[in-house]
This record gives C-alpha cells, sequence and structure tokens, in this order.
C-alpha cells in the first residue's frame, strides 16, 4: 500500500493545504507539524509560483506573501526534510508544471523521492499532457494525482483509470476559493470514478466549514480544505498555530462523523 | 505542421486545468468542421473585406527605401484595417465560430488594447457579451483603448495582481474561463496559450501572409528577401510568416521588445533571455528565473510586454527558419518618431520595433532586395505614452 492509499485506510481522510512559506518557511513547519497533530492523514504542501493559474484570491496573495519572502524550492526542500525527522503524515506537494519542469523534472521529482514527499498535484497538468511527468513519478514511487472536474464527463473513466494515489475530485467551476454552497452532484461524479478505479476520492475547491467538510467527505473518501487555512494564516501570521490546530480538529470530527 | 495533440516541435500542447479540457476539446472539434466549411469561409471573407476593409494595402515606402539607400522597403499596411491593427483578422473568424457554437459571450485578454477593442467591436457587431481583462498598469498606460470598449459595450476588468500587465490580464481571463464556459468563448488573442488556439490563430492570421504573397508576386514578380514583424506572443508575426515558411529564400525576422536592454532585468526579449517552460496552457520559451517563476518583464510597449512567445515560434527558432532580434525601448521610439515623419505614417510601438529592425537591416542589403515590413498597428494610441517618454506631458 502506498503512503498515500494508507491515508485513507483508517476512515474518511482530512486532507488540509497550506502554502509554503506564507508568512515564512518557520511558521510553515510549525503549521504543519500541528497539522500532523491535530488529525490531517495527508496534507498539500504548496509551492508557490508567481502565476497561479488556478487560485483564488486568497491562495494567490499567499503566493505573493511566499515568493516575497524568498521562499524557493530548495528552501522547501529543506524544510519537508527536517520535518521528516518526525512527521510520518503521508505529504504531497501541489505547485504548477513550470516549478516543476524548470527544476529539471528528473531532478524535482527524485529530489521529492528522496525527502519522502509521496505524491504531486499539478493542477495544469490534465490527463493528456501527463506523460510530461508520470513516468518519472513512477520511476520514483510517487502517485501524481489526477483531477477530474465538474465538466469532466465522459473524460472521468479515462482519467481515473490511469489515476495513481487518490483522486481530486474537483468540487466546483472556477478557482479554488471559499464558496457558501456547492452546486455540482458530486455523488454521481464519484459514482462514475468507482466505475473504473479502486482509488480512493477527496473532495476539494471551496471547502470551509465542518458541515461541508462533513457532506462532501460523506459523499466520497475524504474532503480537502486551503483556502480556509490560508486566511487564518494570513490574518494570523506567525501567530496562527493555535487557530489553525482549533480549526483542523473541527474539520477533522466533522469529517470522521461523515 | 501540427500533430494531434497540437505540438510544435517540443512546443505546444495542452497545459491547461482538467475543468478547461473539454472546452477546448470542443473547440478543436468546431474549428476542425467550420474550417473545411465554404460557407464559414465565405462569411469570414465577407467581413474581412467589407467590414474590416481588407485586403490591406502593401505599400513601396519610397522615401524610407531612398534614406536607408539599401533594400526596398514594403509596408504592410495592417494598421489600416478596422480598429487599427490586425487583431480583428483573429477576433471577427473566433467571434464567428463561437456564435456558430452557440456561444453568447466573448471574454478576452488585452495588453495594449487592441485586441480588447477588436473583441469588443465583433462582440457589438454580433450581439454578444464582452468582457475584457486588463492589466491595471496598461489600462493607464492605454487610456483610450479602456474608453474604446466600454464605448463599443465591453465591460474591462483591470487586473492589478501580479505585474498588472498582459500575462496577468491573461491568466485572470483563463480563471474566468474555468469559472464560466456553457455560454462563454475565451478569444485569446495571439498565437499562444492551449492547443488548439495556436493554430487557430495562426490560421486566421494568415490572411497577412496570403496577401504579401499575392502583393508582392503582382508588384514585383518575386517573394521578398525578408519579412520583419513585431513578437509579443507573435500573433502579427505568425500571420506574415505563415505562408512563407517553405520558401527558404525568404527571411523571416520576428522583433522582440529588448525594453531597457536584454542585459538588464529590465527586458521582455523571450528568446534571447528566456529558457524552455510550461505556462499559460503552453510549453515554449518564458522569460523567469532559476525556479520557475515567470520574470516580471517590462517594455515600453504594453503589446509586447509579455513573458512568452507562441509555441509555433518557439518551433521556428529552434530549426533555424525564424530570427529573433531584440531591439530597445529607444531603438522603437526612434522608429515610431522615423516613420512619421518620413512617410507621414504612425506606426503602433508595437510594429516600430519591427521598423527599426529593417532600418539596421536595409542597408546592408542590396538595392534589388526587398524587406516587407508588416505594420500591424497604428500608433495613435501611444502618441501620449511616447511624448512623455520624450519628457513632454500630453494629455488625451
Amino acid at each position: 500500500m502506498s503512503n498515500i492509499a494508507r491515508a485513507f485506510a483508517d476512515g474518511k481522510a482530512f486532507i488540509p493545504f497550506v502554502t509554503c512559506g506564507d508568512p515564512d518557511l518557520e511558521t510553515t513547519a510549525k503549521v504543519v507539524r500541528c497539522l500532523a497533530e491535530s488529525g490531517a492523514d495527508l496534507i498539500e504542501l504548496g509551492i508557490p509560483f508567481s502565476d497561479p493559474t488556478a487560485e483564488g484570491p486568497v491562495i494567490q496573495a499567499a503566493n505573493v506573501r511566499a515568493l516575497a519572502a524568498g521562499t524557493t524550492t530548495d528552501k522547501i526542500f529543506d524544510m519537508v526534510r527536517d520535518l521528516r525527522k518526525d512527521v510520518t503524515v503521508p505529504m504531497v506537494f501541489m505547485t504548477y508544471a513550470n516549478v516543476v519542469f524548470s527544476y529539471g523534472s528528473q531532478r524535482f521529482i527524485s529530489t521529492c523521492a528522496g525527502i519522502g514527499i509521496d505524491g504531486l498535484i499539478l493542477p495544469d497538468i490534465p490527463y493528456e499532457e501527463k506523460d510530461e511527468f508520470d513516468p518519472i513519478c513512477k520511476q520514483y514511487g510517487l502517485d501524481l494525482v489526477s483531477l477530474v472536474a465538474p465538466t469532466s464527463e465522459d473524460r472521468i473513466a479515462m482519467v481515473a483509470r490511469e489515476a495513481s494515489g487518490f483522486i481530486y475530485v474537483v468540487s466546483s467551476l472556477g478557482v479554488t476559493g471559499v464558496r457558501s454552497e456547492i452546486t455540482t452532484d458530486i455523488g454521481a461524479m464519484v459514482k462514475l470514478i468507482r466505475a473504473s478505479s479502486p482509488l480512493p476520492c477527496a473532495v476539494g475547491f471551496g471547502i470551509s466549514t465542518p458541515e461541508q467538510a462533513k457532506k462532501m467527505a460523506a459523499l466520497s473518501d475524504g474532503a480537502i480544505v486551503g483556502s480556509a487555512i490560508v486566511k487564518l494564516i494570513a490574518r494570523h501570521g506567525r501567530e496562527a498555530v493555535p487557530y489553525v490546530a482549533e480549526y483542523v480538529k473541527s474539520m477533522k470530527d466533522a469529517v470522521r462523523q461523515a | 505542421m501540427t500533430n494531434p495533440r497540437g505540438r510544435f516541435g517540443a512546443h505546444g500542447g495542452q497545459y491547461i486545468p482538467e475543468t478547461l479540457m473539454n472546452a477546448v476539446i470542443e473547440l478543436e472539434a468546431a474549428y476542425d468542421h467550420y474550417k473545411n466549411d465554404p460557407a464559414f469561409q465565405a462569411e469570414l471573407t465577407a467581413l474581412l473585406n467589407d467590414y474590416a476593409g481588407r485586403p490591406s494595402r502593401l505599400y513601396y515606402a519610397a522615401k524610407v527605401t531612398a534614406d536607408l539607400g539599401g533594400a526596398r522597403i514594403y509596408l504592410k499596411r495592417e494598421d489600416l484595417n478596422h480598429t487599427g491593427a490586425h487583431k480583428i483578422n483573429n477576433v471577427l473568424g473566433q467571434a464567428l465560430l463561437a456564435r456558430k457554437m452557440g456561444k453568447t459571450r466573448l471574454i478576452a485578454e488585452t495588453g495594449a488594447g487592441q485586441h480588447g477593442v477588436a473583441t469588443a467591436t465583433a462582440a457589438a457587431l454580433m450581439g454578444m457579451e464582452c468582457v475584457v481583462f486588463m492589466g491595471e498598469e496598461d489600462t493607464r498606460r492605454q487610456a483610450l483603448n479602456v474608453y474604446k470598449m466600454r464605448l463599443l459595450g465591453a465591460e474591462v476588468i483591470p487586473v492589478s495582481t501580479g505585474t498588472g500587465t498582459l500575462k496577468d490580464a491573461c491568466s485572470a481571463a483563463f480563471r474566468e474561463w474555468t469559472n464560466r464556459i456553457a455560454d462563454t468563448h475565451y478569444c485569446l488573442g495571439s498565437v499562444m496559450g492551449p492547443h488548439p488556439f495556436p493554430t487557430i490563430v495562426r490560421d486566421f492570421q494568415s490572411v497577412i501572409s496570403k496577401e504579401i504573397k499575392e502583393q508582392m508576386l503582382a508588384k514585383e514578380g518575386r517573394l521578398p528577401d525578408a519579412v520583419i514583424a513585431c513578437v509579443g506572443g507573435g500573433s502579427n508575426a505568425m500571420g506574415a510568416f505563415y505562408h512563407f515558411i517553405d520558401d527558404p529564400g525568404v527571411r523571416l525576422i520576428g522583433c522582440e521588445a529588448a525594453g531597457r536592454g536584454v542585459d538588464t532585468a529590465e527586458t521582455a526579449a523571450t528568446i534571447a533571455t528566456g529558457r524552455p517552460g510550461i505556462f499559460h496552457g503552453m510549453k515554449s520559451y518564458f522569460c523567469q528565473d532559476q525556479y520557475g517563476q515567470i520574470a516580471p518583464v517590462y517594455s515600453i510597449s504594453a503589446g509586447l510586454d509579455y513573458p512568452g512567445i507562441g509555441p509555433e515560434h518557439a518551433m521556428l527558432h529552434d530549426t533555424g527558419r525564424a530570427e529573433y532580434v531584440p531591439v530597445t525601448d529607444e531603438e522603437a521610439v526612434e522608429a515610431f518618431e522615423y516613420l512619421s515623419r518620413t512617410e507621414g505614417i504612425i506606426p503602433a510601438i508595437e510594429s516600430a520595433h519591427a521598423l527599426a529592425y529593417a532600418k539596421k537591416l536595409a542597408p546592408a542589403m542590396g538595392r534589388e532586395q526587398i524587406i516587407v515590413v508588416n505594420i500591424s498597428g497604428r500608433g495613435d494610441k501611444d502618441c501620449a505614452a511616447i511624448a512623455r517618454y520624450r519628457g513632454e506631458d500630453i494629455h488625451e
């Protein structure tokens, strides 16, 4: 069983996201340890990108802050190396294709494997372009996570059949960010995925309240939360840890009740 | 020229969120159908001719030729098109295609505002809703075009993220498209973005080289020795080059915006200073730092102020079929003033980059040789900015 599969082995998964280096990497390291202690089953670490085209305003702003603070891919690798001394929760990087490609795909992915990163989520890599990175990920034992969107329709089976790790179900049209309601028929999407793949499905984009997390986890195998956590960090900066801890515990409890 | 996945050599592709995949697949299917549909092509040709004023003139610039003392200089007058630039060629094609696809709303990015004005124009003509994303910095540099777009009934949304220029406008338009797809066509303005956009935009712009070839054969009985065009994303250049790609005797020269110089950080010369990357849906060359963060590029020309270049240009660079040269702000401004004074033609500051290089090249060529410079747009929009560059504060 891959580390990512293990995240779903013990019931519904709660998957928090954090932008590395916002407001600085010391804070990110503290937040990640806090996420692990507060019950995160899998942690998404965002490597900031100058032009994050799939992100809404909250995570865009976090990317700007992180880059302005001097965050680089190499410094994030160092942070993860250090975290892996005691953090055992599965971790994946979420970033954009150019961050990986420009670093040298082989060099980036082999480094990920060496420091204990379990997978990659690249929102600008659809099924048609996954050969850019997937063979290298397989070579080093990383899962390149596939995304399925409300517009995927007839593509779901094709995407799901070749997916690895888990399947990221994009809840809504548009970019990341808090939404007051999710109107997509998630249940129908998950049903189509299940017909083609045994992998777990987790729902992300727009989830911020325990009620939403519970509802989405009930329809799938887990809930992914990004912007709501990034907002807490934006508000509380270096003092964000206790606020994140309280929030993540409430979300984790909600997901467990699903 | 392209394989089914829209590759140009190593470049191109479809590096976009899953959410948009069915939209580009649907667009490709519609385009593949209508590009071979005589009724569609007839409708487009009628619009190009009767509405946009094509064919555009190929003008022999006798005074420039005499002054430079070398190759004969012809100007392809895309500045004479309706809305004042080559952008209308692509927009009329895409708007017509979008309408056939049942779309009722066009969104677009714009840099200098020329593509935004063209899109707003086509939307007005075809009774479609129109939203244009424009960098906040550019809304200041090109205030007149902002007014024109609103006059034409479009909504203009200033984009303040990033550098507040063309790349940010483009990112905002992509974000909007993922948010609203069913009734909306993203009318991309250059030969960039995910497949099939680089092919569609090139095909619609290739009317430029088709006409140059016919007009040149009629006037001179031969092909030109060089075709020169400015390159940001590269749509006017791709249009001017396309029908000459298989004529190896015709040099194809793309002029990039070097800004304050390619040895400074304030440049937008992608081929000169960039390296391969993946951004805005395509693999191509991009100005970026060692970690792949897209560089905050600079040029006096809002239309060339973009950190990438279309994938077909990237391939033409790789194969050596086309040459890409940097031209600075200063050289472009000089050429802007030179053409105004010498021929009574005020070119867009973008197009002035191409003319600046022709000024360098022509004297080194023989008097029997021929250069075609694509004057991609007219310079009215630039007058206030160039005056400011020269230290004169005028208000539009």
